[in-house]
Protein backbone atom coordinates (compact mmCIF):
# COMPACT_ATOMS: atom_id res chain seq x y z
CA UNK A 1 0.00 0.00 0.00
CA UNK A 2 1.31 3.19 -1.00
CA UNK A 3 2.09 5.75 1.98
CA UNK A 4 1.04 9.14 0.72
CA UNK A 5 -2.56 8.53 -0.51
CA UNK A 6 -3.24 5.22 1.21
CA UNK A 7 -3.88 3.43 -2.49
CA UNK A 8 -3.52 -0.07 -2.86
CA UNK A 9 -2.50 0.42 -6.76
CA UNK A 10 -1.81 3.03 -9.21
CA UNK A 11 -5.13 4.26 -9.94
CA UNK A 12 -5.24 6.77 -7.13
CA UNK A 13 -1.49 7.55 -6.87
CA UNK A 14 0.03 11.10 -7.25
CA UNK A 15 0.26 12.04 -10.53
CA UNK A 16 2.01 14.92 -11.96
CA UNK A 17 0.62 16.72 -14.61
CA UNK A 18 0.91 19.50 -17.25
CA UNK A 19 -2.23 22.04 -17.62
CA UNK A 20 -4.76 21.18 -20.17
CA UNK A 21 -4.03 25.07 -21.23
CA UNK A 22 -0.46 25.46 -23.28
CA UNK A 23 1.91 27.18 -22.25
CA UNK A 24 5.84 27.42 -22.95
CA UNK A 25 6.71 25.03 -20.30
CA UNK A 26 6.68 21.92 -22.51
CA UNK A 27 8.89 23.49 -25.17
CA UNK A 28 12.15 23.55 -23.60
CA UNK A 29 14.71 21.03 -25.13
CA UNK A 30 14.36 18.16 -22.73
CA UNK A 31 16.72 14.93 -23.41
CA UNK A 32 14.17 12.40 -22.55
CA UNK A 33 11.59 11.12 -24.84
CA UNK A 34 8.59 13.29 -24.13
CA UNK A 35 7.98 15.94 -27.16
CA UNK A 36 3.79 16.13 -26.02
CA UNK A 37 1.74 16.85 -23.07
CA UNK A 38 1.29 14.23 -20.80
CA UNK A 39 -0.10 12.82 -17.64
CA UNK A 40 2.25 9.65 -16.57
CA UNK A 41 1.66 8.29 -13.09
CA UNK A 42 5.10 8.41 -11.82
CA UNK A 43 6.45 6.10 -9.17
CA UNK A 44 5.70 6.93 -5.69
CA UNK A 45 9.21 7.70 -4.66
CA UNK A 46 8.78 5.77 -1.93
CA UNK A 47 10.08 1.81 -1.80
CA UNK A 48 7.76 -0.60 -1.02
CA UNK A 49 9.26 -3.43 0.16
CA UNK A 50 8.74 -6.97 -0.24
CA UNK A 51 10.73 -10.16 -0.85
CA UNK A 52 13.83 -10.14 -0.29
CA UNK A 53 14.03 -13.84 -1.14
CA UNK A 54 16.80 -15.38 0.30
CA UNK A 55 15.27 -16.86 3.75
CA UNK A 56 14.86 -20.40 2.17
CA UNK A 57 16.12 -22.04 5.12
CA UNK A 58 14.83 -21.94 8.70
CA UNK A 59 17.47 -21.02 11.10
CA UNK A 60 17.15 -24.08 13.95
CA UNK A 61 16.95 -21.13 16.61
CA UNK A 62 15.75 -17.77 17.36
CA UNK A 63 18.18 -15.29 18.40
CA UNK A 64 16.67 -11.91 19.52
CA UNK A 65 18.54 -9.30 19.00
CA UNK A 66 17.79 -5.50 20.31
CA UNK A 67 18.98 -2.94 17.37
CA UNK A 68 19.32 0.27 18.67
CA UNK A 69 17.66 2.06 15.66
CA UNK A 70 17.79 5.84 16.65
CA UNK A 71 15.97 6.79 13.14
CA UNK A 72 14.11 10.03 12.33
CA UNK A 73 10.63 8.40 10.77
CA UNK A 74 10.76 11.46 8.79
CA UNK A 75 14.15 11.46 7.46
CA UNK A 76 13.47 10.00 4.11
CA UNK A 77 11.11 13.14 3.61
CA UNK A 78 14.16 15.35 5.49
CA UNK A 79 16.96 14.25 2.91
CA UNK A 80 14.77 14.95 -0.18
CA UNK A 81 13.82 18.64 0.91
CA UNK A 82 17.65 18.84 2.12
CA UNK A 83 18.42 17.97 -1.64
CA UNK A 84 15.27 20.02 -3.50
CA UNK A 85 17.04 22.69 -1.00
CA UNK A 86 20.58 22.58 -2.53
CA UNK A 87 18.91 22.80 -5.61
CA UNK A 88 17.46 25.99 -5.10
CA UNK A 89 20.60 27.34 -3.60
CA UNK A 90 22.80 26.59 -5.98
CA UNK A 91 20.59 27.85 -8.82
CA UNK A 92 19.39 31.07 -6.84
CA UNK A 93 15.77 29.62 -6.86
CA UNK A 94 13.19 31.13 -4.14
CA UNK A 95 11.04 28.97 -3.18
CA UNK A 96 8.24 29.45 -1.10
CA UNK A 97 5.82 26.99 0.31
CA UNK A 98 2.01 28.04 0.42
CA UNK A 99 -0.16 26.54 2.28
CA UNK A 100 -4.01 27.17 3.86
CA UNK A 101 -7.05 25.69 4.29
CA UNK A 102 -8.75 24.80 1.50
CA UNK A 103 -10.90 28.09 0.19
CA UNK A 104 -8.87 30.63 1.75
CA UNK A 105 -7.46 32.01 -1.13
CA UNK A 106 -3.42 30.70 -2.48
CA UNK A 107 -4.46 30.67 -5.84
CA UNK A 108 -5.96 33.82 -6.02
CA UNK A 109 -3.45 35.69 -4.27
CA UNK A 110 -1.21 33.69 -6.51
CA UNK A 111 -2.68 34.92 -10.04
CA UNK A 112 -2.41 38.55 -8.37
CA UNK A 113 0.96 38.38 -7.28
CA UNK A 114 2.46 36.85 -11.17
CA UNK A 115 0.10 38.94 -12.65
CA UNK A 116 1.59 42.31 -10.80
CA UNK A 117 5.14 40.63 -10.89
CA UNK A 118 5.96 38.77 -13.71
CA UNK A 119 7.28 41.10 -15.71
CA UNK A 120 9.95 41.82 -13.01
CA UNK A 121 10.92 38.33 -11.40
CA UNK A 122 10.75 34.89 -13.12
CA UNK A 123 8.17 32.70 -11.61
CA UNK A 124 7.45 29.03 -11.82
CA UNK A 125 4.57 26.91 -10.09
CA UNK A 126 4.26 23.98 -9.06
CA UNK A 127 0.14 23.27 -7.75
CA UNK A 128 -0.96 20.60 -5.18
CA UNK A 129 -4.48 19.18 -5.65
CA UNK A 130 -5.76 16.25 -4.68
CA UNK A 131 -7.69 15.93 -8.04
CA UNK A 132 -7.67 18.19 -11.08
CA UNK A 133 -5.68 20.50 -13.00
CA UNK A 134 -7.80 23.45 -12.71
CA UNK A 135 -5.59 25.45 -10.54
CA UNK A 136 -2.37 24.94 -13.15
CA UNK A 137 -5.20 26.40 -16.06
CA UNK A 138 -5.07 29.31 -13.71
CA UNK A 139 -1.62 29.72 -13.77
CA UNK A 140 -1.18 28.80 -16.85
CA UNK A 141 -3.44 31.17 -17.98
CA UNK A 142 -1.35 34.01 -16.96
CA UNK A 143 1.61 32.04 -19.51
CA UNK A 144 3.73 31.12 -16.03
CA UNK A 145 5.35 27.99 -16.42
CA UNK A 146 3.42 25.45 -13.97
CA UNK A 147 3.04 21.68 -13.04
CA UNK A 148 -0.11 20.10 -11.09
CA UNK A 149 0.87 17.37 -8.72
CA UNK A 150 -2.28 15.33 -8.24
CA UNK A 151 -1.90 13.39 -4.77
CA UNK A 152 -4.99 11.06 -4.90
CA UNK A 153 -6.28 10.24 -1.19
CA UNK A 154 -2.63 12.32 -0.29
CA UNK A 155 -3.29 15.61 1.89
CA UNK A 156 0.24 16.89 1.29
CA UNK A 157 3.02 17.25 -0.78
CA UNK A 158 6.34 15.33 0.43
CA UNK A 159 9.41 16.51 -1.07
CA UNK A 160 10.16 13.44 -3.14
CA UNK A 161 7.09 14.76 -5.28
CA UNK A 162 8.62 18.21 -5.62
CA UNK A 163 11.81 16.77 -6.64
CA UNK A 164 10.09 15.11 -8.98
CA UNK A 165 8.24 17.96 -10.53
CA UNK A 166 11.45 20.58 -10.28
CA UNK A 167 13.11 18.13 -12.31
CA UNK A 168 10.32 18.23 -15.16
CA UNK A 169 9.49 22.45 -14.45
CA UNK A 170 13.49 23.10 -15.90
CA UNK A 171 13.77 25.92 -13.60
CA UNK A 172 16.21 28.65 -14.58
CA UNK A 173 18.18 30.43 -12.57
CA UNK A 174 17.38 33.33 -10.26
CA UNK A 175 13.60 32.95 -10.09
CA UNK A 176 11.23 32.64 -7.90
CA UNK A 177 9.71 28.92 -7.60
CA UNK A 178 5.76 29.15 -6.03
CA UNK A 179 4.68 26.12 -4.81
CA UNK A 180 1.01 25.61 -3.60
CA UNK A 181 0.43 22.77 -1.16
CA UNK A 182 -2.55 21.07 -0.92
CA UNK A 183 -5.09 22.50 1.05
CA UNK A 184 -4.95 21.28 4.78
CA UNK A 185 -4.09 23.05 7.67
CA UNK A 186 -2.71 20.05 9.20
CA UNK A 187 -0.66 17.26 7.43
CA UNK A 188 1.26 19.88 5.60
CA UNK A 189 2.81 21.23 8.22
CA UNK A 190 5.29 17.98 8.83
CA UNK A 191 6.60 18.33 5.65
CA UNK A 192 9.26 20.05 5.08
CA UNK A 193 9.73 20.44 0.71
CA UNK A 194 13.13 22.37 1.03
CA UNK A 195 11.64 25.85 0.67
CA UNK A 196 12.98 28.70 1.84
CA UNK A 197 10.17 30.18 3.72
CA UNK A 198 6.69 28.53 4.35
CA UNK A 199 3.88 31.02 4.29
CA UNK A 200 0.50 30.59 5.83
CA UNK A 201 -2.34 32.02 4.47
CA UNK A 202 -5.80 32.64 6.88
CA UNK A 203 -8.64 34.23 5.49
CA UNK A 204 -11.59 36.14 7.57
CA UNK A 205 -14.13 34.17 6.69
CA UNK A 206 -12.65 31.05 8.71
CA UNK A 207 -12.46 33.03 12.09
CA UNK A 208 -9.97 34.29 14.44
CA UNK A 209 -9.30 31.46 16.28
CA UNK A 210 -7.82 29.18 13.50
CA UNK A 211 -3.75 29.82 14.67
CA UNK A 212 -4.75 28.06 17.94
CA UNK A 213 -7.03 25.27 16.63
CA UNK A 214 -4.51 24.53 14.18
CA UNK A 215 -1.27 25.44 15.70
CA UNK A 216 1.42 23.58 13.91
CA UNK A 217 0.91 25.17 11.08
CA UNK A 218 1.44 28.75 11.98
CA UNK A 219 4.04 27.49 14.41
CA UNK A 220 6.37 26.35 11.40
CA UNK A 221 5.52 29.38 9.09
CA UNK A 222 7.48 32.48 8.54
CA UNK A 223 4.58 34.50 7.27
CA UNK A 224 1.05 34.72 7.51
CA UNK A 225 -1.02 36.39 4.98
CA UNK A 226 -4.76 37.10 5.98
CA UNK A 227 -6.82 37.63 3.23
CA UNK A 228 -10.25 38.87 2.07
CA UNK A 229 -9.91 41.69 5.16
CA UNK A 230 -12.29 43.54 2.56
CA UNK A 231 -15.06 41.16 4.26
CA UNK A 232 -13.89 41.44 7.86
CA UNK A 233 -16.47 44.32 8.20
CA UNK A 234 -19.69 41.81 7.79
CA UNK A 235 -18.28 39.28 9.50
CA UNK A 236 -17.31 38.61 13.26
CA UNK A 237 -13.88 38.12 13.10
CA UNK A 238 -11.40 40.54 14.43
CA UNK A 239 -8.16 40.37 12.51
CA UNK A 240 -6.31 42.11 15.82
CA UNK A 241 -7.47 39.14 17.70
CA UNK A 242 -6.52 36.53 14.91
CA UNK A 243 -2.97 37.66 14.73
CA UNK A 244 -2.50 38.15 18.97
CA UNK A 245 -3.75 34.14 18.53
CA UNK A 246 -0.84 34.30 15.45
CA UNK A 247 1.57 35.83 17.66
CA UNK A 248 0.90 33.47 20.27
CA UNK A 249 2.04 30.20 18.64
CA UNK A 250 4.36 31.69 16.35
CA UNK A 251 5.92 35.26 18.20
CA UNK A 252 8.09 35.64 14.71
CA UNK A 253 5.37 35.87 12.39
CA UNK A 254 5.35 38.48 9.94
CA UNK A 255 1.50 39.50 8.58
CA UNK A 256 0.02 41.01 5.55
CA UNK A 257 -3.37 42.01 5.20
CA UNK A 258 -4.99 41.52 1.74
CA UNK A 259 -7.85 41.24 -0.20
CA UNK A 260 -6.16 39.48 -3.47
CA UNK A 261 -9.40 40.14 -5.53
CA UNK A 262 -9.43 43.13 -4.89
CA UNK A 263 -5.86 44.20 -4.90
CA UNK A 264 -5.62 45.39 -0.99
CA UNK A 265 -2.53 45.28 0.92
CA UNK A 266 -0.75 43.40 -1.60
CA UNK A 267 2.04 46.15 -2.29
CA UNK A 268 4.01 45.64 1.51
CA UNK A 269 3.90 41.58 0.30
CA UNK A 270 5.62 42.68 -3.28
CA UNK A 271 8.04 44.56 -1.28
CA UNK A 272 8.74 41.31 1.00
CA UNK A 273 9.27 39.13 -1.99
CA UNK A 274 11.28 41.49 -3.67
CA UNK A 275 13.30 42.14 -1.02
CA UNK A 276 14.38 38.48 -0.28
CA UNK A 277 14.60 37.76 -4.13
CA UNK A 278 17.51 40.15 -3.65
CA UNK A 279 18.68 38.75 -0.63
CA UNK A 280 18.99 35.56 -2.32
CA UNK A 281 20.74 37.05 -4.84
CA UNK A 282 23.14 38.99 -2.73
CA UNK A 283 24.44 35.77 -0.98
CA UNK A 284 25.88 34.35 -4.68
CA UNK B 1 -4.21 11.43 7.40
CA UNK B 2 -0.35 12.13 7.72
CA UNK B 3 0.02 9.38 10.26
CA UNK B 4 -0.53 6.57 7.25
CA UNK B 5 2.75 8.46 5.51
CA UNK B 6 4.55 8.18 9.28
CA UNK B 7 3.29 4.35 9.67
CA UNK B 8 4.97 3.66 5.84
CA UNK B 9 8.14 5.84 7.24
CA UNK B 10 8.13 3.43 10.06
CA UNK B 11 7.77 0.14 7.76
CA UNK B 12 10.69 1.49 5.62
CA UNK B 13 13.19 2.27 8.50
CA UNK B 14 11.86 -1.29 10.15
CA UNK B 15 12.87 -3.11 6.94
CA UNK B 16 15.86 -1.31 6.37
CA UNK B 17 17.42 -2.32 9.66
CA UNK B 18 15.70 -5.99 9.99
CA UNK B 19 17.55 -6.67 6.48
CA UNK B 20 21.02 -5.41 7.62
CA UNK B 21 20.73 -7.24 10.58
CA UNK B 22 19.87 -10.02 8.32
CA UNK B 23 16.97 -10.80 10.64
CA UNK B 24 13.58 -12.50 9.54
CA UNK B 25 11.29 -9.48 10.93
CA UNK B 26 10.67 -8.04 14.34
CA UNK B 27 9.21 -8.73 17.50
CA UNK B 28 8.89 -5.62 19.19
CA UNK B 29 9.31 -1.67 17.73
CA UNK B 30 10.20 0.67 20.30
CA UNK B 31 8.71 4.56 19.15
CA UNK B 32 9.76 7.73 20.39
CA UNK B 33 6.86 10.23 20.25
CA UNK B 34 6.74 13.59 21.48
CA UNK B 35 2.68 15.10 22.00
CA UNK B 36 3.91 18.12 20.25
CA UNK B 37 5.38 15.97 17.07
CA UNK B 38 1.33 16.08 15.24
CA UNK B 39 0.41 12.58 15.54
CA UNK B 40 -2.46 12.05 16.53
CA UNK B 41 -2.07 8.33 18.39
CA UNK B 42 -5.49 7.10 17.92
CA UNK B 43 -5.00 7.81 13.86
CA UNK B 44 -1.87 6.05 14.18
CA UNK B 45 -3.21 2.85 15.62
CA UNK B 46 -5.79 2.82 12.92
CA UNK B 47 -3.61 2.91 10.08
CA UNK B 48 -1.01 0.25 11.82
CA UNK B 49 -2.74 -2.78 10.52
CA UNK B 50 -2.72 -1.76 7.32
CA UNK B 51 0.13 0.02 6.88
CA UNK B 52 2.27 -3.39 8.32
CA UNK B 53 0.68 -6.13 6.94
CA UNK B 54 2.65 -8.46 5.03
CA UNK B 55 5.94 -6.82 6.14
CA UNK B 56 8.63 -7.39 8.78
CA UNK B 57 6.43 -5.65 11.37
CA UNK B 58 3.35 -7.70 10.87
CA UNK B 59 3.04 -9.33 14.15
CA UNK B 60 5.51 -7.04 15.78
CA UNK B 61 4.61 -5.27 19.31
CA UNK B 62 4.40 -1.93 19.50
CA UNK B 63 5.52 0.23 22.03
CA UNK B 64 5.50 3.81 22.20
CA UNK B 65 6.99 5.92 24.58
CA UNK B 66 5.43 9.55 24.70
CA UNK B 67 7.34 12.69 25.46
CA UNK B 68 5.73 15.25 27.09
CA UNK B 69 6.01 19.13 25.86
CA UNK B 70 8.90 20.66 27.66
CA UNK B 71 10.00 24.64 26.80
CA UNK B 72 12.83 27.07 27.85
CA UNK B 73 11.63 30.36 27.86
CA UNK B 74 13.54 32.95 25.63
CA UNK B 75 13.02 36.02 28.07
CA UNK B 76 13.50 34.33 31.71
CA UNK B 77 14.91 31.15 31.22
CA UNK B 78 12.16 28.97 32.75
CA UNK B 79 11.51 25.33 31.38
CA UNK B 80 8.12 24.60 31.82
CA UNK B 81 5.41 21.80 30.75
CA UNK B 82 3.19 23.05 27.19
CA UNK B 83 0.28 20.97 26.25
CA UNK B 84 0.27 23.48 22.82
CA UNK B 85 2.36 25.75 21.04
CA UNK B 86 0.42 28.92 22.34
CA UNK B 87 1.22 28.12 26.09
CA UNK B 88 2.90 31.16 27.76
CA UNK B 89 5.90 31.30 30.27
CA UNK B 90 4.03 30.53 33.44
CA UNK B 91 7.04 32.71 35.53
CA UNK B 92 6.56 35.64 32.98
CA UNK B 93 3.48 35.20 30.60
CA UNK B 94 6.08 35.48 27.46
CA UNK B 95 5.39 33.49 24.25
CA UNK B 96 8.93 33.67 23.01
CA UNK B 97 10.23 30.26 24.31
CA UNK B 98 12.57 27.45 22.50
CA UNK B 99 10.86 23.63 22.05
CA UNK B 100 13.37 21.42 23.93
CA UNK B 101 11.28 18.45 24.16
CA UNK B 102 7.92 16.80 22.95
CA UNK B 103 8.77 16.75 19.07
CA UNK B 104 10.04 13.27 19.14
CA UNK B 105 9.76 11.25 16.23
CA UNK B 106 11.78 8.00 15.94
CA UNK B 107 12.13 4.45 15.65
CA UNK B 108 14.07 3.73 18.95
CA UNK B 109 14.95 0.22 18.84
CA UNK B 110 13.84 -2.82 17.31
CA UNK B 111 14.11 -6.35 18.43
CA UNK B 112 14.33 -8.74 15.86
CA UNK B 113 14.67 -12.62 15.26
Amino acid sequence: MCGTCGCGSEENGVKILAPSIKNEVHHHANKEHHSHSHDHSLGHGHHHSHDYGHHQHDHDHHHKTVLEVERDILQHNEIMAARNRGYFDAKNIFALNLVSSPGSGKTSILECTLKDLKDKIPFYVIEGDQQTVNDANRIAALDVPVLQINTGKGCHLESDMVHDAVKKLNIANDSVLMIENVGNLVCPSMFNLGEHKRVVIVSTTEGDDKPIKYPDMFHTSDVCIINKIDLAPYLDTSIEELKKNALKVNPNLIFFEVSATKGTGMEQWYRWLEEHVELIAQKQ
Amino acid sequence: MHELSVAMGIVKIAEDETKRAEAERVTVIELEIGRLAGIEFESLDFVWPAAVKNTVLEHAEKKIEVKEGLAKCADCDEVFKIQQFYDSCPSCSSNLKVVIQGKELRVKALEVV
